[in-house]
């Protein structure tokens, strides 16, 4: 190791430069990997005993309140709670974060994961005009619980105030702590008495069964309830109705993943000229080993381990960069990727790209090396 | 005297290995760089073009979407016999009452499902629309169970092909006809006839009103006047702003992406042309050297190195461009998050994006060329003559 450390010392300017490229593509392919699974955090984050029912022509349409109790009665269905996308706005549209109206007491019995203490959460059941915030929401607002939160209507028009009675925190790291609830009570009285017509209707039913093994089965169950009526439903797992947004711009985040690679064959490149340069140098020096008996392996071990030792040093050094640069980034676009945590899968990638960027850029040199005879090169200019 | 050109240009041969590295890791950084900004365009160049500016679109307040806004029967009324609203040869006024729904539709290629916009439009949509043409099949027959499908959906979707038939709202509804609208969001859409699919969809309001002014200068003063209508509850756009809109937030998203990338990308590139320009210039030392001591002056050496980094970016450049150019045939088919739906577009190299993607390129050159040929510049020359 020592020896490589020599070796690349030998020309620290061109090499140190070479190793910051490294670092730079390795930490910009870490961000870019932890893009990706950001997106696919929300589906990260279901539970397998988890239903839900939509209407079957898509999201944009609602299914009657009635179906509750159809749900409620299929064998082995544990709980059902409903939810409808409330869309408002706060301030302005840059505000972005999820709202949900709710029918809270069911939805919070079945998503332990939202954490909340016991006297915000009767006091958030007991306030019909009440709302829960995420712990991230509320502090990039800077709410305090009893604050008055405006929202303007998209979905639902007209202006809408709500009296913030609980924030909830995440049981674990996977929890998003971005989510906006109300009541679906006070959204359905003010239906009632402005458009009726849009009254008693409920955006998903989520429903929770009593072992994952039969997910299947009983979203069928549910669906047969509905065929053929007016308001057919499609029932799948949490895991599937999450995984059918990320599918959707799945166009988007095949180039994210192109992207990460091409930066790693950039930076390919760039290291490979280095070690050609550096043998190009050293022709000489290969040579005399050469003839003084050295096989092939030792020339290769020679060039191959240069190359790996600035590759994995820059590598880990970039990896050492990407987890305060993905924390400050996090906290920057916690509105859009609200869990945004480098993976372990990400550390390994990032690890075996720095290490094959140092082996395949000594491919060529090595290669030309052993092709140039040992006369060859103790003849050649150094 | 300067070096010539020539000089720099043949050094760059000399090392060809080097030299095809170099200019590829930069052709990498231009494709992703030039490739972001042609996605951006491609995106704005649809939706802007969806829009016709003589028409105004009509949603309800407060509402961002065609889809989230609902308008009834009684403000379209109003809204169609606008005065404003120009008159075609019959006399009837140039308006459209459409409803706008998604629907989810598996696609072929992968089964999964995604969100197709299908329109109902009036008799007289079509008319306000001239960049729509028929390419195959026939129109929709008002009040049937018929609709007619885009040129960049047909067959992407399942039942979408010509002769096909999709089933929603308890009905199976027969493909009669494929339209072309060119680089439009409409070529993303199914259309049908309106009432037809209200009553499929059971709704009874409109999403929108599409209108064509008479004088289209008289814009403003219309939007006045139907916003402080008592009776409307609307606001009014200009159907080609109403489209742009659309596409701010993933154009924005596309572009603030691939710059941050292409900086982040260029680092690594600047630094692969900074290493090659070192060895230039400590191969040649006696050269230089010797150039010195013919009497070319220091400026003269400065530029001629200069030079060389520039050619070195203007070949990755090319190349970079080159590839990004092949893009223009890919079709890219994604959710715009602003209106949920399904929308393709294209790829779009506009000599804009080449210029910018040149710039790129040369500066990307000439940033790594600087130190180096600062060197060679100042290299004193007797000790370069004496350089082994």
């Amino acid at each position: 190791m020592w020896f490589f450390v020599r070796l690349i010392l030998r020309n620290l300017g061109r090499n140190g430069l070479t190793g910051l490229g490294i670092v730079i593509a390795i930490a910009a392919f870490g961000m870019l990997r932890t893009v990706v699974d950001a997106w696919y955090a929300g589906a990260e984050a279901t539970a397998a005993d988890r239903l839900v029912t939509r209407n079957a022509i898509s999201l944009v349409f609602t299914l009657p309140i009635a179906y509750l109790q159809r749900i409620r009665q299929v064998e082995g269905v544990t709980r059902v709670s409903y939810a409808n996308w409330f869309g408002g706005v706060y301030i302005n549209e840059k505000n972005f974060f999820p709202q949900f109206a709710v029918e809270p007491e069911s939805y919070l019995a079945m998503y332990p994961e939202f954490v909340l203490a016991d006297d915000e959460k009767i006091a958030f059941l007991r306030d019909r005009h009440g709302a829960l915030a995420g712990r991230k929401v509320a502090e990039r607002f800077g709410w305090k619980v009893g604050d008055t939160i405006p929202l303007r209507g998209t979905i639902f028009p007209g202006n809408h105030s709500f009296v913030l009675r609980g924030i909830y925190r995440g049981a674990d790291r996977k929890t998003d702590e971005t989510q906006f609830f109300i009541h679906w009570q006070y959204l359905n009285e003010r239906l009632k008495t402005e458009q009726a017509s849009r009254a008693e209707q409920v955006g998903i039913y989520i429903t929770q069964i009593d072992r994952p093994a039969r997910a299947a089965e009983l979203s069928q169950a549910i669906d047969r309830l509905f065929q053929n009526s007016l308001a057919e439903t499609l029932t799948e797992t949490e895991k599937a109705f999450q995984l059918s947004f990320v599918a959707m711009t799945e166009t988007i985040l095949v180039a994210i993943e192109i992207v990460s690679f091409v930066v790693i064959i950039i930076i390919m490149a760039v290291m490979a000229n280095t070690i050609a340069m550096s043998v190009r140098e050293r022709r000489r020096e290969y040579a005399t080993l050469r003839a003084l008996g050295f096989g092939p392996p030792y020339v290769i071990a020679l060039i191959l381990g240069e190359s790996l030792v600035i590759a994995l040093l820059g590598g880990a050094i970039g990896l050492a960069v990407t987890f305060p640069a993905a924390a400050r980034f996090g906290a920057r676009f916690g509105s859009l990727f609200p869990i945004f945590a480098v993976s372990d899968e990400t550390v390994v990638l990032s690890g075996a790209a720095a290490a094959s960027v140092g082996v395949v850029a000594a491919a060529v040199p090595v290669w030309r090396t052993l092709r140039t005879s040992v006369s060859e090169g103790l003849s050649s200019l150094g | 005297m300067a070096v010539p050109l020539l000089y720099s240009w043949k050094n760059l041969w000399v090392r060809k290995l080097t030299t095809l590295l170099t200019a590829g890791g930069m052709a990498l950084v231009v494709y992703v760089f030039s490739t972001a900004l042609m996605l951006t365009e491609g995106l704005q160049q649809t939706l802007v073009a969806t829009g016709s500016p003589d028409n105004i679109l009509v949603i309800r307040r407060g509402s961002e979407t065609e889809v989230q806004s609902s308008i009834d029967r009684e403000q379209a009324a109003i809204l169609t016999s606008l005065s404003e609203i120009a008159l075609n040869a019959d006399g009837r006024r140039r308006a459209s009452r459409e409803v706008l729904v998604l629907l989810g539709l598996p696609k072929n290629k992968t089964g999964v499902p995604s969100n197709v916009t299908i329109r109902g439009i009036s008799r007289d949509g079509l008319e306000l629309r001239p960049q729509l043409r028929m390419v195959a099949g026939r129109l929709f027959q008002p009040g049937s169970s018929e609709i007619i499908v885009g040129n960049k959906i047909a067959g992407a979707f399942r039942g979408t092909q010509l002769g096909g038939s999709v089933r929603f709202g308890l009905r199976d509804w027969a493909v009669v006809g494929v339209f072309d609208a060119g680089n439009t969001g409409f070529a993303s859409e199914i259309w049908g006839d309106g009432e037809q699919l209200m009553q499929a969809f059971r709704r009874n309001s409109y999403s929108s009103v599409i209108g064509k002014l008479a004088n289209p200068a008289r814009f403003e003063a219309v939007k006045q006047r139907i916003e402080s209508d008592p009776r409307l509850t609307v606001e009014v756009k200009r159907e080609t702003q109403f489209y742009a809109d659309q596409s701010e937030m993933l154009s924005n998203f596309l572009k603030i992406l691939g710059i941050t990338l292409s900086t982040i990308f260029s680092l690594g590139a600047i630094i692969g042309a900074v290493i090659t320009m070192y060895g230039a210039v400590a191969n040649r030392t006696r050269e230089i050297g010797t150039l010195r001591a013919l009497g070319f002056r220091r400026g003269s050496i400065l530029i001629a190195f200069l030079l060389e980094a520039a050619f070195l970016g203007l070949i990755g450049g090319v190349l970079g461009v080159g590839m990004a150019s092949l893009m223009q045939f890919v079709t890219i088919s994604t959710m715009n998050w602003q209106t949920f739906s399904e929308l393709a577009f294209t790829f779009t190299l506009t000599p804009a994006i080449g210029a910018k993607a040149m710039a790129f390129a040369l500066a990307m050159g000439l940033l790594g060329g600087v130190l180096p040929a600062v060197r060679a510049a100042r290299l004193d020359i007797i000790d370069s003559l004496r350089a082994a």
